[in-house]
């Protein structure tokens, strides 16, 4: 019986997905039922946070190591006023959008080169699908030696980043299009400036969006390391710093900011993926349930 | 005789020797750049260093132990953080409570890109084997509970209709149904988690580095302190090779276990 009860409280949990927390259904509002359930999600950062303080105030963890949140806090007000963060911040963005402009164009014409032309394909694919593979934070060391540790190291290395997703993704999505499509252009006697336009383009834009979503979130990742592992500014900076003066609040600071810009790029393109496909529910929108 | 030209012709026509010009190309671009130093050969050094490199590397059994090293920490982080991955994304899928408990708190955290954790660990654990355990487990886990999330929350309700029919207990129902049918998500984010903890593994290197540390970003930075660019690139193509044999190997790996679905 109780084998019974765990597991059909188990299936219950994947069959109901999406409907109300059942405990509190017919017992009080809906919409209160709401907000509980939503408030639900800040129990466990309240109860860190908590253990956060306690562990400040009781001094179980030396200062240095654990600093009060509400000098966290100061520091971070502090940063704010002076400029000093969004100095460091613009700088960080300022490589991130360079590369992305030159990562997404060299990409998105390697991948559509490949996609049309099948010699092209023949020549570059076995080529790029290896070196693709390898892991981008490999090249730094050699990057550094070719391009010293200034700003052409980020933005080379945030652009061998941005490539490899774009381009895979345009090269699938335009070897993708059924040829039933094609067929139905021909049919309808379209121009070979209408088949680009309409329906080369549409047809590519999911799987184009998709690369430009994967090539961001590399190039964010790939910032990261490169500030991290050679820089005088710009945010990853700051947290060597932070390091390097043991000062965790500044180490914390820069982890905020860094996870609210990837928290930004990532609500911006669920809201750019609707306005370019309206037609398809958003990637983010499907994964809600988690 | 027949036999063998035959197969020879097919082997031909299936590997498009076309794929090959680019890096001959290449190679012999860098041989000729280098053979008539038209660049500077102490930055691009020329093909035959590397290999003359390549070839001492390869008969030291330090750089073996250090291929060993790095492949060792890469896959104990990879067992580690797609366990923790699994049982997570399961959790989710399953319980509503832990849903809606943890899973604002995992989405926020997510956005934390991975390299930003080092400074952190470095503070709390150290730049030994520990920390960078933590960080190759960290960029597992956010793939392998993703996708098995939703490979467990897509499975179809007829299947936990029919489980229930058969009054399945739990392991059984773990074990024959819940894994079974999320297998191909599961894999997807295995295979993608092999190769973040690549990425993680040499990142770790190259950032949470020690005196005492051996691995293949040692290798690497031996090279940049003694300023070899020779064994630089060789180091590089290492990381970049095994990347690439970790990635096929996931992928033939995921073929085979996926086998029986074919069946159907």
């Amino acid at each position: 019986m109780k084998v019974e009860s765990t597991y059909s409280a188990a299936t219950a949990g994947v069959a109901a997905a999406g409907s109300e927390w059942p405990g509190y259904r017919g017992v009080i509002p809906i919409k209160l039922n709401r907000v509980l359930w939503a408030s639900n999600g800040l129990l466990i950062p309240g109860m860190v946070f908590f253990l956060w303080q306690l562990a400040v105030t009781r001094h179980w963890v030396p200062e240095q190591l654990l600093p009060p949140p509400s000098l966290v806090w100061s520091s971070l007000v502090e940063m704010l006023a002076s400029g000093e963060l969004w100095e460091h911040l613009s700088i960080s963005l300022g490589r991130l959008g360079l590369s992305l402009l030159i990562g997404c164009i060299v990409g998105l014409l390697l991948g559509a080169m490949m996609g049309v032309s099948r010699q092209a394909r023949a020549y570059i694919y076995p080529s790029f699908s290896v070196l693709a593979q390898f892991p981008v934070i490999g090249w730094v060391p050699l990057l550094i030696i070719f391009a010293g540790i200034d700003e052409a190291l980020k933005v080379a290395a945030i652009t061998i980043a941005v490539v490899p997703p774009v381009a895979i993704n345009t090269f699938n999505s335009i070897v993708n299009i059924s040829g039933k499509l094609l067929e139905a252009a021909r049919v309808f006697g379209f121009n070979p400036l209408q088949v680009v336009f309409r329906l080369i383009v549409p047809a590519t834009v999911p799987g184009v969006f998709n690369g430009l979503r994967q090539g961001i979130m590399q190039a964010w990742l790939a910032l990261v390391f490169v500030e991290l592992l050679a820089s005088s500014e710009g945010i990853g900076y700051l947290m060597v710093w932070g390091r390097q003066l043991l000062q965790m609040d500044l180490i914390v600071v820069s982890m905020l900011v860094i996870g609210l810009v990837g928290l930004i790029l990532e609500l911006l393109l669920g809201w750019l993926e609707k306005r370019v496909q309206p037609w398809q529910p958003a990637v983010s929108e499907k994964r809600q349930g988690l | 005789m027949k036999s063998l030209l035959h197969h020879l012709a097919v082997t031909f026509q299936k590997h498009d020797l076309r794929g090959w010009v680019l890096p001959l190309l290449a190679l012999l671009v860098w041989q000729t750049v280098t053979w008539f130093e038209w660049v500077d050969t102490r930055l691009i050094v020329p093909p035959g260093g590397v290999f003359a490199v390549a070839h001492a590397e390869m008969q030291s059994s330090a750089f073996w132990l250090g291929v060993a090293a790095s492949l060792g920490r890469d896959l104990l982080g990879f067992a580690l953080g797609s366990i923790a991955g699994i049982v997570f994304g399961c959790a989710l899928a399953l319980s509503r409570v832990a849903n809606s408990l943890l899973s604002p708190s995992f989405h926020v955290i997510r956005q934390i890109s991975l390299f930003a954790w080092v400074p952190l660990l470095s503070v709390y654990l150290g730049y030994g084997e520990l920390s960078k355990l933590v960080l190759i487990a960290l960029a597992v886990f956010y793939p392998v509970a993703l996708s098995t999330h939703e490979g467990v929350a897509g499975i179809e309700r007829k299947w936990l209709e029919v489980a229930r029919v058969y009054e399945f207990n739990r392991k059984q129902f773990v074990w024959r149904l819940l894994l079974p049918a999320a297998s191909p998500q599961i894999f997807t984010g295995l295979q993608l988690g092999l190769i973040y903890a690549w990425l993680g593994t040499i990142g770790a290197e190259f950032l949470l580095r020690s005196y005492d540390t051996i691995g293949l970003g040692e290798t690497i930075f031996r090279g940049r302190a003694a300023f070899n660019i020779e064994l630089i690139v060789f180091g590089m193509l290492v990381v970049g090779l095994v990347g690439y044999l970790l990635s096929q190997g996931a992928m033939h790996f995921e073929r085979q276990a996926l086998r029986w679905r074919s069946s159907y």
